[in-house]
């Protein structure tokens, strides 16, 4: 502690630090002026922000955080943003719902925008199920054809849409086909005879012998939901199955599986995700996919 | 003042000549930076809003979750949406604290490959999580999500469930000894078999304090022992409904953000 004034490095006539490698010493250049700018201003700039932003935590025993005197928050700015789209949609969405269902596709306005919002809506909610465009897959009814499970007109697929099918909504649209191999109702024998006769309505050749054999059977067990004639009941969600559309398969395996362990398709109902005019733009978007009535 | 300098900048000399004391002096640096924004996460009373409906996950959705945590479903999906219009339109409610405090890890991720699924419960049927599992082509055939079909033919592992629960108890999640001892019943009971349902439904709808918490069917619609199917979709049909909205209040000053 003998040496207190700093030494001078005779070549470039800066201050040295005092440390010495191997008779290397280190220079003490003071640091760039740009540099010490830049960091002043960030302590700066830091202070600032905790007076502007919400920033310091409360201490132990008290509540919450600084609030800043900008009075930022995340949360308050999405509740506004959502609410000023809500009011910018309101007059066009309170007379989605104001007008009788029939009179949206009157009106060219109304019908224009309830197809705009149905689409968006469908596509991020209703395609995962029911396709692109309606097309429908396996299990999921294609919406894009005029073959209605439940009824096709706008009430019809409002009140699906806003309770669903077999859903946790005490008013969903509820029937349950019976499994009848599972559960015993029906021999094996009978079920087999049941395919060739549901093959043999539905326009394909079949064992006729074996059809002889189910006609009382389906008279019995099948004809309260989908019709002595088996053309279906809507009010049962009962399909039609004189037809050649199939909803999980018309072969005869499908057939099979489907009379012994029964079919029980679920859609979600949506009045806790939608507001009543999307549910109602929803319909009028499906209505119009190809078979509306 | 120059020669005050020297004598405090002479300390340094004292941790650039002894490593083990430079390395402590580097973690004291590091740590107030750490300390200053966790610990007030640890004892700040809004951290976490009052909400109810909150329930520990049953035994099956725990067994869930395992498996979304193992499958690495946190990679592609998000269970968090945040507080941006775009987001709440599309997703629903912005998600709350509260809704990942039963979480050991949270599930929150940081890539949407595929869509949030923060509140994916209820908005698809059953069959639909099963058949989409299977085969994720055959229902969204732009889809670009692995197959697991595997799942449906694995019997669920429960042997270390409870040693979980009670781990998870340790970590500050509300599970009691009942119901740690009921695990395995409980989970029989949620997948549909023949066990006490009203004894699940009590106990966890009890600490949400609303009935119909619990969902109670057959999830992967196959009968026999529960399989890790029930279990994923199980988990998935709860993600987002258990916080009862109607109790979040949004203007409140604890629930500023």
């Amino acid at each position: 502690m003998t040496d207190r004034s700093p030494e001078i490095d005779p070549h470039s006539q800066v201050e040295t630090t005092g440390h010495e490698w191997d008779g290397i010493k280190e220079l003490n250049n003071p640091l760039p002026r740009w540099w010490l700018f830049i960091f002043w201003g960030t302590i700066v700039v830091a202070i600032v922000y905790w007076v502007l932003m919400p920033a310091w935590p409360a201490p132990p025993g008290m509540q919450g955080n600084t609030l800043g005197v900008l009075g930022q928050s995340d949360r308050a700015t999405v509740a506004a943003e959502v609410s000023e789209t809500a009011k910018m949609r309101a007059e066009l969405a309170s007379r989605l719902s104001a007008v009788d269902a029939s009179a949206i596709l009157q009106d060219h306005d109304l019908s224009q925008l309830a197809l705009g919002l149905g689409e968006s809506a469908f596509g991020d909610n209703c395609a995962t199920c029911h396709g692109a465009g309606g097309r429908g897959a396996k299990g999921y009814p294609r919406l894009a054809d005029d073959i209605w499970l439940w009824g096709g007109t706008l009430t019809d697929i409002e009140t699906t849409i806003r309770h669903g099918i077999r859903s946790d909504d005490p008013d969903a649209r509820m029937t349950d086909m019976p499994a009848f191999g599972r559960d015993e109702f029906l021999t094996s024998a009978e079920i087999r005879d049941l395919v060739e006769f549901v093959t043999a309505i539905s326009g394909r050749k079949a064992n006729l012998a074996a059809v002889d054999r189910a006609r009382p059977i389906f008279q019995t067990n099948c004809a309260s939901c989908h019709g002595v004639d088996a053309r279906g009941d809507r009010a049962q969600g009962a399909p039609n199955l004189t037809d050649a559309e199939w909803l999980y398969g018309g072969d005869r395996d499908t057939l099979q599986s489907t009379i012994f362990g029964a079919r029980r398709g679920v859609m979600p109902a949506w009045t806790t995700r939608f507001d009543p005019a999307t549910i109602r733009a929803l319909a009028v978007y499906v209505h119009s996919l190809g078979g509306g009535e | 003042m120059a020669t005050r300098q020297s004598k405090l900048f002479n300390k340094h000399k004292l941790f650039e000549r002894h490593t083990f004391v430079l390395l402590l002096g580097i973690l004291v640096a590091v740590a107030i930076g750490g300390l200053i924004e966790i610990v007030p996460l640890f004892y700040l009373k809004n951290t976490i809003e009052k909400v109810e409906g909150m329930r520990p996950y049953t035994p099956l959705e725990l067994a869930g979750q395992n498996i979304y945590i193992r499958e690495g479903c946190n990679t592609c999906h998000s269970q968090m949406i945040r507080p941006l219009r775009d987001e709440v339109e599309r997703y629903g409610h912005y998600s709350l604290a509260a809704e990942s405090m039963y979480d050991h890890p949270f599930q929150w991720g940081s890539k949407r490959t595929g869509p949030d699924l923060a509140r994916v419960g209820g908005k698809y049927s059953d069959d639909w999580h099963r058949d989409h599992l299977i085969n994720p082509r055959a229902l969204v055939p732009e889809s670009i999500m692995p197959p697991y079909a595997f799942l449906a033919g694995r019997t669920l592992d429960l042997s270390t469930i409870q040693d979980q629960m009670r781990t998870l108890q340790f970590e500050g999640v509300p599970y009691t000894t009942p119901m740690i001892d009921a695990a395995l019943d409980n989970t029989m009971a949620q997948a549909g078999g023949d066990y006490d349902v009203e004894a699940l439904r009590k106990s966890y709808d009890g600490i949400a304090g609303r009935d119909g918490t619990v969902p109670v069917r057959n999830f992967d619609g196959v009968d026999g022992a529960p399989t890790e199917l029930d279990a994923l979709i199980a988990y998935l049909q709860m993600l987002g409904t258990l916080v009862d909205f109607k109790t979040y209040e949004a203007g409140d000053l604890s629930n500023r953000r």
